[in-house]
């Protein structure tokens, strides 16, 4: 009970998001002109920090492997491009993506926890985030129960992401908030403190399974609640924005305002991701467009 | 960091003359006047941009008589004929506005995003919203049958030189009076441009009729016995001068002078959004702003926790050349004001305050300031009650509401105020009690031509904007 009363307390003890100064603040970063030699390091950085992610039911050993492949070596034609931060799949497609990826430096990202509604027991949760680190994934992408973040059961949320923190061992743990259920920035804030006292690594917006997924303003709230978490704990904490990022203006967006937010201590693969998937594509047909000066067609890149 | 590479908005979209002659009955006159003539600069290169007409007395008399004949058949017309010219300059002004929002960021030094996001739009959105009032007056509450007051001398200052000229001329023409009207001695050229939008709005002549000039043509002009109503924004001293002049003339006068906002921060406030209120308002446009919240008062239960992020949020202010589309702070308009500037805030730092501004390089060239603010500052100080006009802002802290409501009265201004809470009925009851023509609540700076804009005490009298602002130009 007092520990209830203290994560309520807390929660609501965070201060208020005002939704049109929020709005304002990140239509005014997202004006900024990154263009040239910034367009160009921003690229990079961009492609460093995807997780290449495929999440359907249709999903094949054969299309997995071939989405590890690309995540290897985006550009087969450019040696100098970077390969990408993870590649993101269901559990019972991790061995196939481990062995493509083994000794890379690639992270193997899973969706787990009943992925994407979390309507799950907690033991059937904890089996599948077991299995997934089993089978080679080093990230857990997590869902959180929705339905009991906005019933106000936060004791219970906050008891499932220890859980599956601990079903993790060594792997890391990003929280997905599905902030497009949640409804109000208010509540993003609070989830956000929640899953970071929790344990959580990483903070991530979507699934990419409902309406609204990531937007600017949503992540610039969770760049101020990771910023400010470190600020009184010392711990640093991720943040992934995922679904509806598909260009590379979209992506140089979200790094402007970590860049003027949270600054350079984010601005690293290792704590900032985009979960996307046609994104990358947008990214090297930008990036081959800085090099020759020219775009070329859809076919000069690989299919995921 | 993440560096941005520099993103210059292009200066060959606007094409400025070597010198420019007055706009008087429709036509450009032959550079230089009888007043002589002045150069304007770019405040942030130093760089001549022009040579501009300075108007004496006899071509201020000319401008009055163009404006005066041509006041019988302007004020005749129907007002659904009026609207229809301040219609088609507000369709130019856009089609026209990355040209004009260009040469605004070049005479005045105000950053490109500033003139291309809030000045062009609003100056559109002035002449847009004002032409649609041009036919229905009688219906506005000014009585059966509002007549216009005549010709209206208009004298406008340098911080937002064509969104005042706007806020002058779009009601003045709605209400069918004609103006002569003078932009500021450092920031002529934009009113100029807007003469040629007159022209090519077809606009009977002598409607508009712009003088250049300094404080002399000014004077001449307010003092000048064929005007009916004068108006004019900028500082207190001036305002002062010119209600004297103005003195049992029976000329109409409304006066929109200085200001010293305070800007309230309670405890409960969304700490993130009011930092960036705090920041708009007073590093927007260099703090050149008569409505700038020039005082912050921060309940102290929440001080450390502002101003911690206000420090942080201010290290990321990037301050250069204006035209660059990521400046967020650019140059001060002129050498006068940038001493101006420093003279308050050595005050400032001599009467003990702490002064604080982030690492910031200023380019040799031109005229800078570095994003200031002064914490521990009292209502005795200089800085908590003068007017700055610049990108400085004094802190002080109170205890409670009526502490802050107290502080926030404790002023010979009034223009402006902000509240800061998650709280509506606090932010209410605040509001309730303060005097101050305009008060924001979370949210700061922000402008619409439908809300009238106006002072309390010292920051003058007379609204301007919304259905308030037709008042001031009708008989």
């Amino acid at each position: 009970m007092t520990a209830t009363l203290d994560l309520r307390a807390s929660l609501h003890g965070l201060p208020g998001v005002d939704k049109v100064g929020v709005e304002a603040r990140a239509a005014a970063l997202a004006t900024r002109s990154v263009k040239t030699t910034a367009k160009a390091a921003a690229i990079d950085l961009a492609i460093r920090m995807v997780d290449l992610t495929t999440l359907e039911g249709a999903d094949t050993p054969g299309k997995v492997r071939a989405l590890a492949a690309k995540a290897l070596r985006p550009d087969p034609a450019d040696s100098s491009c970077p390969h990408v931060g993870a590649v993101c799949v269901y559990p019972a497609m991790v061995p196939y993506v481990a062995e493509v990826l083994a000794g890379s430096g690639v992270h193997l990202a899973s969706v787990a926890t009943a992925f994407p509604s979390g309507q799950a027991p907690l033991d059937v949760k904890l089996a599948d985030t077991r299995d997934a680190v089993a089978a080679g994934a080093d990230e857990i992408d997590m869902v959180i129960s929705r339905g009991a973040f906005l019933a106000g059961r936060y004791d219970h949320v906050f008891e499932e992401i220890v859980a599956v923190k601990q079903a993790c061992g060594d792997a890391h743990l990003k929280v997905i908030l599905e902030t497009g259920e949640l409804a109000t920035y208010d509540n993003v804030r609070r989830a956000s403190w929640l899953a970071m006292l929790a344990g959580a690594d990483f903070i991530k917006t979507s699934t990419g399974k409902v309406p609204v997924a990531a937007t600017l303003p949503v992540t610039l709230v969770m760049l101020e609640a990771v910023r400010d978490f470190r600020a009184r704990t010392g711990r640093q904490v991720g943040v992934k924005p995922a679904g509806g990022i598909k260009t590379t203006k979209d992506a140089i967006k979200y790094l402007v305002m970590i860049n003027e937010t949270v600054g350079d201590d984010w601005l690293d693969p290792a704590w900032f991701r985009f979960g996307a998937s046609s994104l990358l594509n947008d990214l090297l047909m930008q990036r081959t467009k800085l090099t020759t000066g020219h775009y070329a067609g859809p076919d000069y890149f690989t299919l995921d | 960091m993440f560096e941005y590479a520099p993103a210059p908005e292009s200066r060959s979209v606007v094409d400025i003359a070597p010198s420019y002659g007055l706009f008087i009955n429709g036509t450009f006159e032959a550079p230089g006047s009888t007043g002589g003539v002045f150069k304007t600069v770019n405040p942030a290169t130093e760089e001549v941009l022009a040579e501009v007409s300075a108007a004496g007395p006899e071509d201020v008399d000319r401008a009055v008589a163009a404006a005066r004949s041509a006041f019988g058949p302007w004020s005749a017309l129907p007002g659904a004929e009026r609207a229809k010219y301040l219609f088609r300059i507000a369709r130019i002004i856009q089609e026209r506005s990355r040209e004009l929002a260009v040469l605004e960021s070049l005479d005045n030094g105000k950053p490109i995003k500033e003139s291309r996001d809030v000045d062009l739009p609003l100056v559109a959105a002035h002449f847009f919203y004002y032409a649609g009032w041009a036919d229905k007056l009688e219906y506005a509450g000014f009585g059966e049958n509002p007549r216009p007051i005549g010709v209206a001398a208009q004298v406008i200052p340098w911080n937002f030189p064509l969104l005042m000229l706007a806020w002058k001329i779009a009601p003045a023409l709605a209400t069918g009076n004609t103006v002569v009207l003078k932009p500021a001695e450092t920031t002529p050229l934009s009113a100029l441009f807007f003469a040629d939008i007159c022209r090519q709005a077809d606009l009977p002549p002598g409607v508009v009729n712009i003088i250049t000039g300094a404080g002399e043509t000014g004077r001449t002009l307010v003092e000048h016995p064929g005007v009916d109503k004068v108006a004019f924004t900028g500082s207190t001293e001036v305002g002062r001068q010119i209600a004297r002049s103005v003195a049992g003339t029976g000329k109409r006068l409304t006066l929109e002078l200085g200001g010293k906002a305070a800007n309230i921060v309670f405890d409960d406030a969304p700490i993130d959004q009011a930092v960036e209120g705090i920041v708009n308002g007073i590093f927007f446009n260099q703090g050149h702003v008569c409505c700038a919240g020039s005082r912050l008062l921060v309940q102290e239960s929440a001080y450390d926790e502002v101003m911690e992020s206000l420090k942080r949020r201010m290290a990321t202010l990037r301050l250069g050349d204006p035209l660059d589309k990521n400046t967020d702070i650019g140059a001060i308009n002129s050498a006068e004001q940038l001493e101006r500037i420093r003279v308050l805030t050595d005050a400032g730092s001599q009467e003990g305050p702490e002064r604080w501004s982030p690492p910031c390089e200023l380019p040799a060239q031109g005229f800078w300031f570095a994003p200031t603010i002064f914490t521990g500052v009292t209502q005795a100080h200089r800085i908590a009650r003068e007017e700055i006009f610049g990108p400085v802002l004094s802190v002080l802290t109170f205890r409670t509401p009526a502490e802050a409501i107290e502080k926030a009265n404790n002023t010979p201004y009034g223009l402006s105020a902000g509240i800061w809470s998650e709280k509506g009925s606090l932010i209410l009851a605040v509001a309730d009690k303060l005097r101050a023509g305009v008060i924001w609540a979370n949210t700061f700076n922000k402008f619409d031509p439908t809300s009238p804009f106006g002072g309390y005490k010292e920051s003058g009298y007379g609204r301007e904007g919304g259905r308030h602002g037709l008042e001031a130009y009708l008989g």
